[in-house]
Parts: structure tokens; sequence; C-alpha cells
């Protein structure tokens, strides 16, 4: 099985990088982007077969190590 | 004070922590490696000094915060144990739960590496015993993630009930977002845990602690450190 963990800063967090990458799509003459934030993609292979133990996996994996709940919300796809 | 020093792979100022440590203590502290899963019998202190663990993959000190070790300094911190974590120390830290909030990309966007300005906002701490409350001190700063952040509720608290120990300021000591070089909340530089006992730092006071460093303000702090132990024995 295959899943996706994507991680994203909550709003309301700043995020220079999301901002540097903005004024760079500014810079290059790319029309129309309003704002941009950036984040991260975790795709996971999973070695079970059970969709709900790995979904539990999954969050269990985000919570504990792949998002600082502080700042960032996760969301847990698992993909087929 | 019988100190220990956290050794995790991509840590590289474990060495002038142990060299500051031994300069004001007089011991040597113990270099602890990251898969060891108990402290020295009676460490005193434990230093998760600063370097650019695991180099910075995933978040800044995410994956030195799970360490084995990191079990044992947390039991160290519960018991009233001293903590003192420097620089990725204090994001490492942040992540392993022992202090609130994270530390952010500088709002600026660049690694930053001069000496800065701390005021020292109270005296009356482990951490700052060696110094006098609004006494300004000058120590070096090098991170690229050091701009302190945390949500509303837990700023005002740690205001409220005096936790800031360091903040960013001018030389003259006063308030200036032009000295606050990461872009900290409420220029916070240091922090302490509700108990008192952990205190999370950015700037690197075991860099100025010899004269031919060029400045000695941050022996304060070690020397605080050693008074403090020495009165609690």
């Amino acid at each position: 099985m295959k899943a996706r963990v994507t991680v994203t800063l909550k709003s309301g967090i700043l995020d220079p990088q999301g901002k540097a990458i903005e004024g760079a799509l500014r810079s290059l003459g790319v029309d129309g982007i309003a704002s941009v934030r950036q984040g991260k993609v975790f795709d996971i292979e999973l070695a079970g077969t059970d969709r709900a133990k790995a979904e539990a996996a999954l969050k269990e994996a985000a919570d504990k190590l792949l998002a600082n709940t502080v700042i960032e919300n996760y969301r847990v796809e698992v993909t087929g | 004070m019988k100190s220990a020093v956290l050794v995790f792979p991509g840590i590289n100022r474990e060495r002038d922590m142990a060299r500051a440590l031994a300069l004001i203590s007089g011991v040597a502290p113990a270099m602890v490696w990251h898969a060891e899963t108990a402290l020295p019998a009676g460490t005193d202190l434990v230093v998760i000094p600063g370097g650019f663990s695991y180099g910075d993959y995933l978040r800044c000190g995410a994956i030195a915060a799970r360490a084995p070790i990191m079990d044992a300094v947390r039991a160290h911190a519960a018991k009233g144990g001293l903590v003192l974590a420097i620089c990725n120390g204090f994001q490492i830290a942040c992540e392993a739960g022992l202090l609130p909030g994270v530390l952010m990309r500088n709002a600026q966007i660049k690694f930053v590496c001069k000496d800065v300005y701390l005021r020292v906002e109270r005296s009356n701490t482990p951490f700052t015993r060696g110094y006098n409350a609004g006494q300004v001190v000058r120590v070096p700063v090098a991170h690229g993630e050091g701009n302190y952040v945390a949500d509303p509720a837990t700023v005002e608290r740690l205001e409220a009930e005096g936790r800031v120990l360091y903040r960013y300021v001018s030389p003259a000591g006063g308030l200036d977002a032009a000295w606050n070089h990461n872009g900290s909340t409420n220029a916070i530089a240091g922090i302490v845990n509700e108990r008192g006992n952990v205190l999370g730092m950015m700037p690197h006071p075991e860099n100025h602690v010899e004269a031919s460093m060029g400045c000695t303000d941050g022996r304060g702090l070690f020397a605080g450190l050693v008074e403090h132990v020495a009165r609690a024995a």
C-alpha cells in the first residue's frame, strides 16, 4: 500500500521560505501568484494491507515525528 | 558541578562547551552519546550543545529530540535537574517538549553569525545569578533558525511568569527591531520551562569565556550555575 502525508504550516504562522519563493516567482515574471506557503510531502510505502491500520500508523508517524503540531497541520491519504 | 554534554551526529559545538565547563567548573564534563539510555550517576547539569544534529533533516532538532538519551534527559528534568540547551540544543529541547514553542527560519531568511547583545531580564535564577538584572552582555550567535515562535497564550504566560531570561537588545540595552536579528517574538533569546530548571537559548555563551576569545561575557552563565549547584549541595 502507498500513502502520502502532507505537512503544511498552520495559518497565521510566518513562513519566510514561502515569502522568498513568492518573491522569486515575481522576479521570474510568473503572473497571477497572490501568495505562496511551502510545506512537505512524504511518500510512504506500507507493509500490510489493512487500510485502517495503515491510517492509524500514518497518524502516529505524523504526530510523533513528521509534523510539529505546534506550528504544522498534516493530512494523511492512503493512495492505493 | 558534574555536567554531561550530549553528543549527536552532526553536533559541532560540544568541544567548545566541554572546554568552557572544564575551565569554569574545574571539572571536565562527561560526553554522552545519543544512543545511551542513562546519564552518568550524580549529573547536576545536562548540556544539549549546538550544531546541526542529523543535518537539520526534517526540522532542526526533530530527529535528535527522539534519540534514546532524551528519555533520560526528560527524567533528569522532571526530578528538577538542570538542563542547558544552546542553539541546536534549544531547537532539540523544544522538539522534545522540554520547552514550549519552536524556532522558525530567521525572519530575514539569512544565516546570521555575529556577536549580539543580550539583556539579562532577572538574576534570581540558576542560569542568570552570575549577572545582574538588566545587565547587557555580548555573546555570539550562529544560526539560520532562531526565530522564536509560540502561540499568543504561551508567549503571554512566558512573560507573565518571568520565564524570558535573555532578550536581544541594542548595545545600550533597549528593545529595538534592528537588534532583534532573527525576528523572534518579543526579541526572545532564551526561556526557561515552568519549573525554571531547563534553559533554552540561541546564543553561544560558551564562546565568550576566555580573554583570547576577545570577550568573557559568557562566563557569568556558567559561574552562576556552578554557584547554584554548590549552594544546593
